[in-house]
């Protein structure tokens, strides 16, 4: 399979629980005032939940820029993180157009998809999985936006579980066979609980950062990988 | 306008944040521990976006956690992404009967 169509095809479970949630996303910018196309726009130029969300909702209060320029530094700060881990990752042919044009699309779930892979990144791999990503959180947006309340509250609940399905498949393997991954994946779970329940203030987007790199720092301290681990 | 403005300095800014590590990062790192931690970072993320966040992802605890539940086992038995993906949604939705 040419890694554009592979890419194409591991983007097919993050397309479908893109569209979930970019629907829902659709709904409420209306109900924030933006118009259809400036919802669908701003799917299409940010590709994230959670600044969207948020940056709606900043448009809707009639926040300033400052804010705006913070708060998307503050969620979408981990994707720095994830940029820097996959930039360690990549094919010799990712020249310097393409890693300008495939860091646009590095969500939490192509980062997840894409770390999950042994091989080196190809940007056409890339390309492919983000073509179908985007598709499906551009084309959530529109439906959302435009006609409302389509799926019955049913089925639309029960969408919303499956980004969060595809995270587990990516770590439950991988924590079976190395008791490393495992206490990364546990303490950072351990940690994100204690923020949820003991640190309400500290946002979603910031708590991640802060559980994610105490866990890693951990398990780097503990079980450091050896050459050959890093290098696939 | 102003709208425009708005999501312009929205998108401009999330896509710096993802642009400048990916493409101004080109050595290996050398630090073993540096290398060590971007190695577990994926799955430290992962694991802190999940949870606790799974078990308010379809509005009712108890199906979420039959969701949750099923993932677990079909991750466990190293089913594709979708199929754990989507078991998790069907288990959810199913569980959504009874409660």
């Amino acid at each position: 399979m040419k890694p554009f169509v592979r890419g194409m095809y591991h983007g097919l479970p993050i397309a479908l629980g893109y569209l979930s949630v970019s629907f829902a996303f659709g709904i409420k910018a209306v109900q924030c005032g933006l118009s259809a196309a400036a919802s669908v726009i701003t799917s299409a130029a940010n590709l994230t939940s959670a600044g969207q969300a948020a940056g709606v909702d900043i448009i809707a209060a009639g926040g300033t820029l400052i804010e705006m320029v913070l708060v998307q530094l503050v969620i979408n700060m981990r994707y720095s993180l994830m940029s820097l881990s996959l930039s360690q990752r990549l094919d010799k042919g990712f020249s310097l157009p393409h890693r300008l044009a495939a860091s646009y699309g590095i969500t939490d779930e192509i980062f997840a998809v894409c770390s999950a892979q042994r091989e080196r990144l190809k940007p056409s791999y890339m390309y492919g999985m983000i073509l179908v990503a985007f598709v499906g959180w551009v084309s959530g947006t529109a439906i959302g936006a435009a006609a409302g309340q389509l799926l019955p509250e049913s089925i639309n609940s029960a969408i919303g579980i499956v980004l969060y399905g595809m995270f587990l498949a990516i770590i439950v393997p991988p924590s079976k066979k190395q008791k490393s991954v495992l206490l990364v994946v546990t303490v950072s779970a351990t940690l994100s609980i204690a923020f949820k329940l003991f640190l309400k203030s500290i946002s979603a987007g910031f708590a991640v950062i802060i559980c994610a790199a105490a866990a890693a720092a951990l398990g780097a301290a503990l079980f450091p990988v050896q050459d050959e681990e890093v290098s696939q | 306008m102003k709208t425009a403005l708005y999501i312009f300095v929205m998108a401009g800014v999330t896509y710096l944040i993802r642009m400048i590590p990916f493409t101004f990062f080109r050595k290996p790192i050398k630090s073993r521990f540096f290398r060590s931690f971007l190695h577990y970072i994926p799955y430290a993320v992962l694991s802190a976006m999940t949870i606790p966040a799974i078990f308010h992802s379809t509005g009712s605890i108890i199906t979420a956690i039959a969701g949750t539940v099923v993932a677990i086992i079909f991750a466990y038995m190293e089913l594709p992404l979708i199929v754990v993906a989507l078991a998790a949604a069907a288990a959810a939705y199913i569980t959504g009967f009874f409660v």
